[in-house]
């Protein structure tokens, strides 16, 4: 293993069950493995009963029901009720599909906290085509209702070069629909979206005009409306403190029970990513090869070896640095140290130049059909 | 935005105030965050029922730590707590 640490092992605090890859939307950002149709497999209520427990035994209280889409799980509300009971704060992060008002009401009787809700769009023409699924009406139906029983709402709208231009309608719609919280996710480029990025990835310009529009609103809605602002990090010169570090904050459990300390680990190679199957949360948490692996910063290579910033941000996204370098022990690339920095640059230029022609690079939208050619 | 001395205060519905026994202390949970109290944030703010206005709790907790003079600390607390959104008032 790389760089245990095991002197300086803190708790997790935020667990994020993923109870299935199944999804009714075919969003192609979406942050799940490309080839997920090979896990159709999912635990059963009692492995998630015990998951729960034994993270919650060890100190974990966030809890997100993700997915995929969570609703498709007959247990859901069981699942909930059980979370409550053990003293998680729990978020359901769904896309609204499915979601009933008589469902909304029983899952607060469950005992859920709040409800994050997923819009592709501020027209339903957009919003549509991007989630590959008709579901814009029903979508805003749902937030009202979430509002209406009570629930503390997000909102949450992925940003790329396809609605990017929509910024100042998206906040207002979120506004108007009383959301909570406004979560700006600038698109993290994993998975599918990795696979879209020349599509994708919005222009220099587009980021920094929206990202003016994103902060002087929040001014406008502070005391109000929360905005969090996900920043894209191939237009920083830093790289994001990943995960808050490898293995000291983060738990991820897969639907088919595979445990990740962040939830493209399952990419990198080599990692051997335990089952909640066949080991406790705290022998997996403690213990396993897997969550040492990037634990402390023994793992580390020049320049971040000898960096003084290597406390901050952790080296990076070990994903990241093997998506583009090829080798996960590598500097994220996003940094300017980093030797390899002119490979996002390249990744810029290539879906800049895209974004100014007029030729067109169709998206590949997340689906089990597309997923099996993975 | 300031306490009203004579309103009620009441702990914000979309937040919850728990004890953690894994940390040994009471936080606040709200959609996408946590907040790790200390203990006099933790009294204060475990009497913002909406059964109590600003001087009461004063009185309340100078009585139950046998001091005095608490009127400034809690008041600035609770204004914090406001402009955090963790209480409200009607
Ligand atoms: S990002 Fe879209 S396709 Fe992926 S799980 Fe969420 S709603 Fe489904
Ligand atoms: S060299 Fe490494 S530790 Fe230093 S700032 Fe860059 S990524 Fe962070």
């Amino acid at each position: 293993m790389a760089g245990s640490n095991k002197l300086n092992i803190t708790p997790p605090r935020w667990l994020l069950a993923e109870l299935s890859y199944k999804c009714p939307l075919q969003c192609p950002y979406c942050s799940n493995p490309l080839d997920y149709a090979k896990y159709p497999n999912e635990l059963s209520t009692e492995d998630w009963k015990r998951v729960l427990s034994q993270a919650r035994k060890m100190g974990a209280v966030q809890l997100g029901f993700s997915g995929g889409e969570p609703l498709t799980r007959q247990d859901l509300t069981e699942l909930v009720g059980y979370a409550r009971e053990l003293g998680y704060y729990s978020n359901l992060i769904t896309s609204g599909y499915g979601l009933s008002e008589e469902k909304i009401v029983e899952l607060k009787q469950a005992g859920l906290d709040h409800i994050q809700i997923s819009i592709q769009a501020s027209t339903q023409e957009l919003n549509d085509h991007i989630a590959g699924t008709a579901t814009y009406q029903h979508k805003q139906d749902v937030a009202k209702l979430i509002k209406k029983h009570g629930y503390p709402m997000v909102l949450c709208v992925v940003i790329h070069r396809e609605n990017i231009h929509q910024m100042p309608q998206i906040l207002e719609m979120a506004e108007n629909l009383g959301a909570d919280y406004l979560e700006l996710a600038n698109t993290q480029y994993y998975g599918w979206a990795h696979l879209n990025r020349d599509a994708l990835l919005p222009t220099r310009e587009q980021f920094e005009e929206a990202e003016k529009i994103a902060q002087a609103y929040k001014e406008k809605v502070a005391g109000k409306m929360k905005i969090y602002y996900v920043v894209p990090d191939y237009y920083e010169d830093r790289p994001k403190a990943c995960m808050n570090g490898w293995g000291t904050t983060f738990l991820t459990i897969a639907p088919d029970g595979t445990a990740l300390p962040c939830h493209s680990a399952r990419e990198l190679p080599g990692l051997d990513c335990p089952n909640v199957k066949d080991f406790s949360i705290a022998e997996i948490w403690n213990e396993s090869k897997t969550f040492n692996f990037f634990r402390g910063t023994g793992w580390m290579q020049e320049p971040c070896r000898s960096c003084d910033e290597k406390l901050k941000d952790f080296g990076g996204c070990r994903c990241q640095a093997f998506l583009f370098n090829g080798d996960m022990y590598s500097t994220d690339p996003v940094c300017s140290k980093s030797p390899e920095r002119h490979r996002i640059d390249t990744a810029i230029n290539s879906a800049r130049e895209l974004a100014l022609s007029d030729r067109e690079k169709p998206l590949v939208f997340r689906n089990s059909k597309n997923s099996k050619q993975f | 935005m300031t306490i009203t001395p004579d309103q009620l205060i009441q702990f914000s519905p979309l937040h919850r105030l728990q004890w953690e026994e894994a940390q040994q202390k009471y936080v606040i949970l709200y959609p996408e965050g946590m907040v790790e109290l200390n203990q006099s944030s933790a009294e204060i703010l475990k009497l913002c029922d909406g059964s109590r206005m600003l001087a009461q709790i004063v009185a309340e907790l100078e009585e139950k730590f046998a001091t005095s003079g608490l009127t400034n600390d809690i008041t600035n607390f609770l204004n914090v707590a406001l402009q955090n959104g963790w209480i409200k008032q009607a």
